[in-house]
């Protein structure tokens, strides 16, 4: 059992793998955003009191939910790295941070831009915009770490550890608009209670956010695989690869 | 606590906080740039009394905080470049005791001198007069997560030439929920309302602090060793 897992998980075995589920995850990527878009810009109705600005949600909301989910893979990536001492996680959290870092900022700035015309400000110093914030400077931390500590070995566990230490801002993000009644509002879809809002701006919406995670998969393994061959590039099967290019 | 990691602790203590006490600069410095840094406000904002009673308590939790990060590098940092630390992972005792004893001579030298001087700052600051003892305990409850939180981030970044910069931007984030709630249990008092949620929520932040982060500590400096 181990000893197969290990081998799936040997560098080799994870670029020749990611290389066969790439293109498909590319493909659904990119048809499930096409469908996405027109669905939420195009066919969902216009909001009574918003009018077209709330559309940005479409973006703004899938964007936050990533940057939450991002950081958990990173953490449990970097759990992973500590405990069983696999390659392959560590590749697996630094790919995961500047794409967390980069939902984080897209959810920050469509949510700045959608505030502007709505709320009438930027930026507030509401608890789930100030968390957000937080986690952006949480993913910029952990690679700050990684990249100014020159052993890789030592990098690679540092980083994780600040990566499990940043873990306790993830419940306080999700739960801050619950726990404090400021301007930012409260969820309008859970697992548990179902959603609030009309199906015809909700499917689109699912869409968008599955869009998402298949995006995030597909950069996730084009920046591993970058990685992978960066690290094993003495390696022979990386030689072999280069002559036949 | 086994009696001999007891006498470790102790032993730890007592030695840190002899070296503390013999280099004085270590635990004054963190007092003149507290009181420094807080004296720039009024000069930068105005001497306006109204303006600064409002905003007194994020200050002086603002600088507090500076000055309890600026001084965490001390923890570790000569240990680290005599090989004492090395030879504290290879002692036979467990390692977080000693880390615990090594965070606990922190906030003694400098928590709990921060939180002496703040009614004087408060004080210049033209804070009211029920404010200081809010001000004072909130500090009393918050200076020990900053020494806590803050010892994770010397012990990530101890084996760096220049860990300084760094060291801020991994701590200052962690830092915000005890500001957030130790400014704001100030201005609540201040309004007249009732600042125990406040407090009640520092103590939360404390224990969880207290129970988790000398574990990420030693795991962290047996990285950086």
């Amino acid at each position: 059992m181990w000893k197969t897992i290990l081998k799936l998980t040997s560098f080799r075995n994870f670029y020749q793998f990611s290389g066969k589920l790439l293109p498909w995850f590319t493909a659904i990527t990119f048809i499930l955003f096409a469908i996405g878009l027109y669905w939420s810009l195009v066919i969902a109705p216009i909001d009574y009191q918003q009018k077209d600005s709330y559309r940005i949600l479409y973006i703004h909301v899938p964007a936050a939910w990533m940057s939450l989910f991002v950081y958990i893979v990173m953490a449990t990536s970097g759990a992973i790295h500590l405990i069983w001492k696999t390659k392959l996680s560590v590749v697996i959290a630094n790919s995961c941070a500047p794409i967390g870092a980069a939902f984080t900022f897209l959810a920050l700035v469509t949510g700045a831009i959608w505030g502007h015309p709505t709320w009438g400000t930027w930026w507030v110093w509401d608890a789930r915009l100030t968390s957000e914030l937080v986690l952006l400077f949480l993913y910029i931390g952990y690679m700050s770490l990684y990249s100014a500590i020159e052993d890789r070995a030592s990098a690679a566990r540092a980083a994780a550890i600040l990566a499990i230490v940043g873990v306790v801002n993830i419940p306080i993000i999700h739960y801050s608009v619950d726990w404090w009644f400021t301007l930012h509002q409260s969820a309008s879809i859970s697992v548990s209670k179902g959603s609030s809002m009309h199906p015809s701006m909700y499917w689109p919406l699912l869409v968008m956010a599955t869009a998402f995670k298949f995006y995030f998969v597909m950069v996730l393994m084009q920046r591993a695989r970058n990685e992978i061959l960066e690290r094993d590039q003495n390696a022979n099967w990386v030689q072999e690869l280069e002559k036949e290019l | 606590m086994t009696n001999s990691s007891y006498t470790a602790f102790k032993t730890m203590v007592h030695r840190d906080f002899t070296l503390a006490m013999r280099n004085r600069s270590e635990w004054t410095n963190p007092l003149f740039f507290f009181f420094l840094a807080c004296s720039l406000f009024p000069l930068g904002i105005g001497p306006e009394p109204n303006t600064l009673e409002r905003i007194a308590p994020g200050i002086i939790w603002v600088t507090a905080l500076l000055a309890a990060m600026l001084s965490l590098e001390s923890i570790f940092r000569s240990d680290f470049e005599d090989g004492s630390l090395e030879q504290l992972v290879l002692s036979p005792y467990p390692f977080t005791v000693l880390v615990y004893a090594k965070i606990l001579v922190h906030w003694l030298v400098t928590g709990i001198p921060l939180m002496l001087l703040s009614p004087l700052l408060g004080l210049i600051l033209h804070m009211p007069a029920d404010g200081i003892g809010l001000l004072m305990l909130s500090l009393l409850i918050g200076t020990p997560v900053l020494s806590l939180i803050g010892s994770i981030g010397v012990a990530l970044t101890v084996g760096l030439k220049r860990g300084g910069m760094l060291l801020s931007l991994l701590i200052l984030p962690l830092y915000i929920p005890i500001l957030i709630f130790g400014a704001g249990a100030v201005d609540v008092g201040l309004g007249g309302l009732d600042a125990s949620g406040h407090f009640l929520l520092m103590g939360a932040i404390l224990i969880l602090a207290f129970t988790l982060s000398p574990l990420a500590t030693a795991a962290a400096l047996r990285v950086s060793i």
